[in-house]
């Protein structure tokens, strides 16, 4: 009997309706389908993510996926953010540009975080790909102007180059020159990062004025109010816009030249940059800010009458990021004023004072969640809180996707009752069902782990610092939360027994970040052992862990999967556990 | 390699702790079963267990003798114990689990008690505090895990700039440095950081380090001694004790004069560490570089002029 196919599409029909298809989690999907989809699928993947990448090597990517356009990788953990992990860890980009610059000669867009970048790895990017266009650097570091200039002079077609929060070595201020002037193609420029003097203003504008497309600019601190309305008179087509120096010598003419600049700006919907501000100087934004979705004003030193008088303005805000300078009242003017809000981030001005600076307290947060339905985002740094206020919070805003409490003073009890905050968490957990990121603080017991387990069931990434009794409180996590993929812990009570006893979990994960806790050296080695697709590395700057004996508990852990065995680049503080038991260093 | 068995770690097999009637499980049993779907009701068991999983330095004072009898006597690296951290060991200074025996809490349990500082924690204050946080070492009290401060915030005041706890309040540092920049400007009590850069000759890669947690130039030179160390530490052989060659690398750089100290200053030239005041070297330095001693020479004249100069 004849075998009859399943189906007859021509493997170019089958292409073309996977073109259609842009989601790096769908595309896995459809790719495991059977092995012809798998075949196809791969030969036509322009786009890949990878969110460790040690979690495999570069010529594994290359041979899977031959004609990849675009490529994300991650690398330090995150908590790397908070100096956390040592310099020198690892992260190195170099591999992957080496490899790819043979493998992609198409490749048309890097996107980086927290990733060691060189200066010899951008001069390679702007020699290896004819056709690069995008590159974004998110809080990497490693390089200096001289790299950014091989970038500018070697792309010829860039549209994107983003520096976002990267550290970058001051050499010379002159390497925007590097652009040549046949260069119009540029859409987003982000050098918000770089310091005082790198940059030539000149340059800048005669690059923002040859470049008729572009849509996003974000200014660095050098670059001082009378300058912006030039450029934004050079741009008035720009959707999104970062200040450098919210500030100038007082002249005439300033206010008014601004004010008609912005009002130039029609398109405009997203504000940042902000340093310094003098608020005499902001009425000239009121022209944008009925369009204004965005508004980030986290570096402004401005105080809450002036934040209420701004944001009263802006109807439309979807997102706003801010200092608690804002203050309780300032939140309630909010949360009258901008019923579409979704994300709100509040920093703390003062976060090393011992007493709080301003009035802003668990209430603030509650009238937001009251007034903004619409309230998904959330990142809030405060002093007190309450069980109270975080049940009304999560009865107010059951559309959370993602809410990071800081309460500053580790293990702060509900003020009101001196309990524990198991109950107030536990009622996020429960009633915002599509949570995907959980930060904790404030005096927690194994309590909350419990409803963490139980009913963050969409959890993707959960980050604990100086909380819970006991191993129990780990285990409640990792044998409950289903869609768990990054767990950071910090300084909490947690040692062996919960690790070992789900360490299948663990490669169901991308990454487990301990530190400060009590998981033995012993532990490490044999998770290292049993778990072969596993990448066990102890971190520690003091000694080496196999000076001590193996009860000893390690500094810090990071655990994560992977399918290129241990990594050959680690600094000598770092230790892997592998299958034979051995310490690879 | 056999631990000494006060020295295990359990959880390795659910079979052997189901069968627990002994505290001391030994170390290498067989094939555990770490997904044992049993776990949970052995470790919802654990609180009624009285388990005694021996920290370093909670040992009976006689075996803590035998030892160090034993360390001293083979200087043989199978034991596990190097020669290096044996002063660790007697001492308990490292982690201060000597603590651990004599604590309000020392019955040995693992569990945390909710409403302390439990010896632990104690313990754990050090390695909170990372090399760069050395100051915060000494302050053990001031540092913030104890809930007593939530209670009382208007009784006795830690200082106005308390001692920080490394990577809290979880700020980017990009964050922490323009709010230093800020405050820099406008207030007396600076609370933000002062990173710099430190590089060594001959070493890979650049470490940080900030100025603003250390009072003295002799809190940055042992601070930047630990960082030395960690260019060569641990140098494990592919058994994983520790090679004899890394100790003798680390005491030459400690006590030896290879290496000098430098900064740049603000305006751009290479300066000995230590001949300004510490706040005038905290204000103007850019960064460090730990440069080999003959590259130095030059630099002491300049350094002096300069001084003279400003004064």
């Amino acid at each position: 009997m004849q075998k009859k196919r399943a189906y007859s599409f021509p493997d170019e029909v089958l292409e073309h309706v996977f073109s259609f298809i842009q989601s790096g989690k769908d595309r896995n999907a459809v790719s495991m389908v059977c092995k012809s989809w798998y075949e196809i699928e791969r030969w036509c993947r322009r786009k890949v993510f990878i969110g460790n990448c040690y979690a495999v090597s570069p010529k594994m990517v290359i041979k899977r996926f031959p004609e990849v356009r675009s490529i994300e990788l991650k690398g330090k953990p995150h908590f790397a953010d908070f100096n956390l992990v040592p310099d020198g860890w690892g992260g190195y980009v170099l591999p992957w540009i080496v490899e790819m610059a043979g493998a992609y000669p198409w490749l048309e867009e890097i996107r980086l975080k927290r990733m060691v970048v060189t200066d010899e790895s951008l001069e390679l990017i702007a020699k290896s790909f004819k056709n690069f266009k995008v590159l974004v650097l998110f809080s990497c570091e490693g390089f200096s102007t001289d790299g950014l200039a091989a970038i500018a002079a070697g792309c010829k077609n860039l549209r994107e180059l983003d520096l976002r929060e990267s550290e970058v070595d001051d050499l010379s201020g002159h390497w925007l020159t590097h652009f040549p002037e046949t260069c119009t193609s540029l859409v987003s420029l982000n050098i918000s990062c770089l310091g005082s003097d790198e940059v030539s203003f000149s340059a800048l504008e005669r690059l923002v004025g040859r470049c008729p497309n572009l849509r996003s600019l974000r200014l660095n601190r050098a670059v001082s109010l009378d300058k912006i309305a030039n450029i934004l008179c050079l741009a008035p087509q720009l959707v999104d816009f970062g200040t450098g120096n919210y500030t100038t010598e007082l002249q005439p003419d300033v206010l008014s030249n601004l004010t008609a600049a912005f009002s130039s700006c029609k398109e405009l919907k997203s504000l940042s940059g902000f340093w310094d501000v003098v608020p005499a100087y902001l009425p000239a934004l009121y022209p944008v800010c009925s369009r204004l979705t965005s508004l980030n004003l986290s570096y402004a030193t401005i105080h809450s009458p002036e934040i209420i008088k701004l944001v009263s303005h802006c109807p439309s805000l979807q997102r706003l990021l801010v200092l608690d300078y804002i203050e309780d009242s300032g939140l309630e003017a909010l949360a009258s004023s901008c019923k579409d809000l979704q994300e709100l981030r509040v920093f703390p001005s003062d976060p090393f004072g011992v007493e709080p600076n301003v009035s802003l307290t668990e209430k603030g947060l509650v009238s937001v969640s009251l007034g903004c339905p619409k309230l998904q985002s959330v990142l809030y740094f405060c002093r007190q809180m309450t069980n109270a206020a975080l049940v009304t919070i999560a009865q107010n805003c059951p559309n959370f996707t993602r809410f990071r409490l800081c309460i500053i003073e580790p293990k702060t009890a509900d003020y009101l009752t001196r309990e524990p905050l198991d109950v107030g968490f536990g009622a996020i957990v429960e009633h915002c069902k599509d949570l995907r990121r959980l930060s904790l603080s404030g005096l927690l017991t194994d309590r909350v782990f419990e409803y963490i387990g139980t009913y963050a069931k969409k959890l993707e990434m959960l980050s604990v610092a100086f909380a819970g009794d006991s191993d129990l409180g780990l285990h409640h996590v990792l044998s409950g939360c289903e869609s768990l993929r990054k767990l950071e812990i910090r300084d909490c009570p947690f040692g062996d027994k919960a690790i070992l006893a789900n360490a299948a979990k663990l490669e169901t994960m991308r990454s487990l970040w301990m530190s400060s806790c009590t998981v033995s050296f012993g532990a490490c080695k044999l998770l290292g052992q049993k778990m072969h697709r596993l990448n066990v590395e102890v971190i520690d700057e003091t000694e080496p862990p196999c000076s001590r004996p193996e009860s000893c508990p390690v500094d810090k852990l990071y655990v994560y999967r992977s399918i290129s065995g241990p990594r050959s680049d680690m600094p000598p503080f770092v230790w892997t556990m592998d299958e034979e038991g051995t310490i690879l260093h | 390699m056999s631990t000494p068995l006060e020295h295990d770690y359990i959880g390795l097999s659910e079979a052997s702790s189901r069968e627990r009637s002994s505290e001391k499980i030994p170390c290498s049993s067989s094939t555990p079963s770490i997904e044992d779907k049993t776990s949970t009701d052995t470790l919802l068991n654990l609180k009624e267990t009285e388990l005694r999983l021996a920290l370093p330095g909670s040992l009976s004072p006689d075996r803590k003798l035998s030892l160090l009898r034993t360390a001293l006597d083979s200087n043989d690296k199978s034991n596990g114990f190097a020669v290096y951290p044996l002063k660790n060991l007697v001492s308990g200074a490292k982690r201060g689990f000597s603590d651990a025996i004599d604590g309000p809490n020392g019955n040995g349990k693992w569990v945390f008690p909710m409403n302390g500082i439990s010896d632990v924690d104690l313990a754990k204050a050090p390695v909170l505090a990372s090399p760069r946080a050395v100051p915060a070492m000494k302050e053990v009290a001031a540092v913030p895990l104890s809930p007593k401060s939530t209670q009382d915030k208007k009784n006795p005041v830690p200082p106005a700039s308390k001692a920080q706890v490394v990577g809290w309040p979880p700020i980017r540092s990009f964050r922490k440095n323009t709010m230093a920049s800020n405050s820099a400007k406008n207030s007396d009590d600076v609370a933000g950081c002062h990173y710099v850069k430190v590089s060594m000759d001959g070493a890979p890669y650049l470490r940080k380090v900030d100025l603003n947690t250390y009072k003295n130039y002799v809190e940055l030179s042992s601070a930047l001694e630990k960082m030395l160390s960690c260019f060569t530490i641990g140098q494990c052989s592919s058994s994983g004790f520790p090679l004899r060659d890394g100790l003798s690398r680390l005491m030459d750089l400690l006590h030896g004069s290879e290496y000098v100290l430098t900064y740049e200053d603000k305006d751009g030239d290479w300066m000995l560490v230590g001949d300004v005041p510490w706040e005038m070297f905290t204000e103007s330095c850019k960064r460090l570089r730990i440069m080999n001693g003959s590259e130095a020479i030059g630099l002491a004249p300049r350094a002096m002029e300069k001084c003279k100069n400003q004064n």
